[in-house]
């Protein structure tokens, strides 16, 4: 058995898919590339697939990960050419590389996300600036998630408005275990629709494992 | 209405707001893409359900892959709207448009859809309606698509045919490509939208309805059917192709979960067991097995271009593949260790069946349906289905005893002559088999009973049979209710009100274009859903164009009674229907026709077909 973990992009044809989804779209991947998947024991056998941070559905990125455990000794690069030969529209490979077996657990590694955030209707920009600086001269912004009351200011690391148009903002959040800053709070904080912004993920920091 | 450019932009914006938005995006692995601009004709599918049910479909994928493999074609897909897109469609003005390339639908040259039951028709409405493409025939001119449609439902194509140009009967693989051609030299002709309805008239299988007239009797029951002039086929008989060819393999995988995922395999083509009531079993004649090594290598080559962990081998009565064993052997061995569930539907009530189950059950386990349809020799006899209750329940002793702990049961109610012993002989039969599982394993015994309503089909000896009526149906299931409360015990039933409606589609005439028109105006649409169906709209549809669906379903017909189906031939004789419904009336089995040919019309109707393709790959006789 051998782990292995893949970088990789997720375009426009993918972003409507969940987590649990892409989880198929991954087994099948290693399933028409021939690369034997370890299974798990029992009634259901199900393949070991680790994600490393769930993307919220609609949101493209350039910076998604995961973790597969394999029944093979193939050498990894082998492994990444077949699998960039295999992937299906809207997933572009950047990285496979091999990984301790014992290794922390991908989720556990995750400290931090980054996204680029694209306004694409026509907004006062001014205002926008006025209201970013505002929101990070705060020291404790109160909001409601799930019933529950939490602080969203200690979750945002940075948040850069770009020159220009159209409108981009570049946002790091925290992504820690109760601790997961989401781009649309933030972008409702400053009284943009959400849904009129074109969300990517372009990075993904991870710690030392 | 929004144009192509803008429709991606608007939809970026709708998406979010939408239950599972991965419908209406496309981007699947193996959906094909081809320029707009680089062919002659734009054929659009449409499956008139969500994307979630149409996806699978295996006609339409048949069709995708034919059409997508010519070099001067493009084929894309287009399923409705879920009511929640629907309504933001129509607020953004948003028409339908294809998952390939967003193209509105009225865009298209040609229009396709799949019409495989009756409970689609208010969406096929729907769907022409959100392509901004009027709904009837008589309002489309020259600029409209070509509005086509085929599947087991367009056998009686009456319903339906104020709203579809032409209807393909039987099956589709060859006769697609005579409507591309013949549509293209039409395009290039310049001639009218009557030319091209006539020179679709021309080809074998299709028929026009525009250019036939209905008369009808004083009673209200059709007179003739007959062509407006000598130049249109009196009559139309179903296409078929000889010799099934190569599966498809370039499957489309969907990015989300769909009903089925799975790669699905015909296997064969027909049925020779003769079950009276049963439309595919009549229509879907002459029986053509696949070999067993273009099965598997369609298989191979599908899971490869697909991925897919599951195979269903699909066909009306799996058993009776000649070659059955050799397959599951070949499959089990070539596909060992690949993690794979494989699924065999339709198998005969045996032992054997079991066995064969055990060959291709991995180690994900399901239950294990078998279909009496009914419970005493009598009403077997008289459906020609018989089977001994014995051999039932020696069956269930062998599956239970083998490891599964559910078994599922298929009963009609509702068959013709049908008593109330009948009905408490499903009870009975229930219990017995219960009993049996619970010798065997114990409580964790289940049955799932599932008892349908009977409804006599065209094209089936029991053509000329009334539905049974909703209070006698109501009876039975309230005895079913009532003796089968136990448990371990689970019972389903169809709505009576359901099969109302089935009932009179697929038994009406042209009136009722009209009452499904006024019904999806009213709010009809996802009337195969239980729970979307309104028959209070579908009621009053009827009661506005001064129609009783009694009349459909609850008439016995004369047996010389003109059908509103008749002018579209099945290949099976009508006097052959007769007779088998006479042996019915007498109690009367008539056994699997591979042992016996019975003379059903399919041989002289497609004598040169068989004379061309001799040998065991159609189960007829031979034709010299």
């Amino acid at each position: 058995m051998q782990r292995i973990r893949i970088s990789y992009e997720k375009g426009v044809e993918l972003q409507y898919t969940g987590n649990l989804d892409m989880h198929k779209v991954w087994e099948r991947t290693f399933r028409r590339a021939h690369l034997p998947l370890a299974y798990s024991q029992g009634f259901h056998p199900q393949p070991k697939i680790q994600q490393a941070a769930p993307l919220p559905l609609g949101f493209t990125s350039k910076a998604e990960m995961l973790d597969v455990w394999m029944d093979t000794d193939e050498p990894v690069e082998n492994i990444a050419k077949v699998l960039v030969n295999t992937a299906q529209p809207g997933i572009a490979i950047r990285q496979v590389s091999a990984i301790p077996l014992t290794g922390e657990a991908l989720p556990n590694l995750v400290t931090a996300a980054s996204y680029r955030i694209t306004l694409e209707e026509p907004i006062d920009k001014d205002l926008l600036s006025q209201k970013t600086s505002q929101m990070l001269s705060t020291p404790f912004i109160e909001r409601e998630r799930r019933g529950k009351n939490y602080d969203l200011r200690p979750l945002i690391l940075s948040l850069t408005l770009l020159q220009g148009q159209p409108a981009i903002i570049e946002l790091d959040l925290t992504s820690l275990p109760g601790a997961t800053g989401r781009p649309e709070e933030v972008l409702e904080e400053l009284g943009v629709d959400p849904y009129s912004a074109d969300i990517e993920r372009t990075g993904l920091v991870l710690k030392q494992g | 209405m929004v144009p192509q450019s803008e429709i991606r932009k608007q939809l970026r914006r709708i998406l979010p707001r939408v239950q599972k938005p991965g419908r209406y995006v496309g981007g699947e692995l193996n959906q094909v893409v081809k320029d707009w601009q680089s062919v002659a004709t734009h054929f659009a599918l449409v499956f008139p359900d969500i994307y979630d049910i149409g996806v699978p479909n295996l006609g339409v994928m048949i069709l995708y892959e034919l059409l997508n493999n010519r070099e001067d074609t493009l084929c894309e897909r287009a399923y409705v709207p879920w009511l929640d897109m629907e309504d933001e469609m129509r607020q953004a003005g948003i028409p339908l448009y294809s998952l390939e390339s967003f193209h509105p639908l009225r865009e298209f040259d040609i229009i396709g859809f799949s019409l495989p039951y009756e409970t689609l028709y208010t969406n096929a409405l729907n769907a022409l309606d959100l392509a901004g493409i009027p709904l009837r025939c008589k309002d489309r001119n020259e600029s409209h698509p070509l509005v086509i449609a085929g599947g087991h439902a367009c056998f009686n194509p009456e319903p339906m045919s104020a709203f579809i140009d032409a209807f393909v009967i039987g099956e589709g693989e060859e006769v697609i490509h005579e409507i591309v051609d013949a549509h293209q030299q039409w395009k290039r002709s310049g001639a009218s939208r009557q030319e091209l309805l006539r020179a679709l008239s021309r080809i074998s299988g299709v028929y026009v309805p525009a250019l036939y007239k209905v008369k009808y009797n004083s009673n209200g029951t059709v007179a003739s059917t007959l062509p407006i002039d000598s130049d249109v086929p009196a009559f139309v008989t179903k296409r078929i192709v000889p010799v099934l060819p190569d599966p498809p393999t370039h499957f489309i995988v969907p990015s989300i979960d769909v009903v089925h995922n799975r790669i699905a395999v015909e296997i064969m083509r027909g049925c020779t067991r003769g079950c009276r009531f049963c439309h595919a079993g009549m229509i879907n004649r002459p029986v053509r097995e696949r070999t067993v090594e273009s099965i598997v290598d369609g298989v191979e080559a599908a899971l490869d271009n697909t991925g897919y962990e599951e195979i269903a081998l699909l066909s009306l009565s799996s058993s009776d593949y000649t070659h059955i064993n050799e397959l599951v052997n070949a499959i089990t061995t070539r596909f060992a260790g690949k993690h794979l569930t494989i699924s065999l539907p339709s198998l005969r009530i045996e032992s054997f069946s079991v066995e064969l189950m055990e060959k291709l059950r991995g180690s994900r386990q399901g239950g294990f349906t078998l279909a009496p349809e009914a419970a005493t020799d009598r009403m077997r006899n008289r459906i020609n289905k018989p089977i001994q209750t014995e051999q039932l329940l020696e069956t269930a002793r062998a599956i239970y005893s083998r490891g599964w702990t559910s078994i599922k049961l298929y009963f009609m109610i509702g068959h013709p002559e049908e008593t109330l012993e009948d009905v408490q002989a499903i009870i009975d039969l229930c219990r017995s088999v219960l009993n049996e599982g619970r010798k065997i394993i114990g409580k964790k015994t289940n049955l799932h009973a599932g008892v349908s309503t009977f409804v006599p089909k065209p094209h089936t000896p029991f053509q000329w049979v009334p539905c049974d009526a909703t209070e006698s149906v109501l009876e039975k299931q309230k005895m079913l209710k009532d003796g089968l409360r136990s448990p371990g015990l689970k019972l389903t039933w169809s709505n009576p009100r359901e099969t109302v409606l089935e009932a009179s589609l697929s038994r009406g005439d042209r009136h009722l274009g009209d009452v499904i028109e006024t019904a999806w105006r009213s709010g009809a649409k996802f009337d195969a859903w239980q729970d979307k169906y309104q028959y209070g709209t579908w009621m009053e549809a009827f009661e506005k164009h001064d129609l009783d669906p009694a009349f459909y379903i609850s008439r016995s017909r004369a047996i010389d009674e003109v059908m509103p189906w008749d002018h579209i031939h099945a290949g099976v004789a009508r006097k052959y229907l007769e007779k088998e419904y006479q042996r019915s009336l007498d109690g009367i089995t008539t056994e699997d026709c591979r042992d016996n040919c019975h003379v059903c019309g399919i041989l002289p109707e497609f004598n040169e077909a068989r004379r061309l393709h001799p040998g065991e790959l159609w189960l007829c006789p031979e034709v010299k």
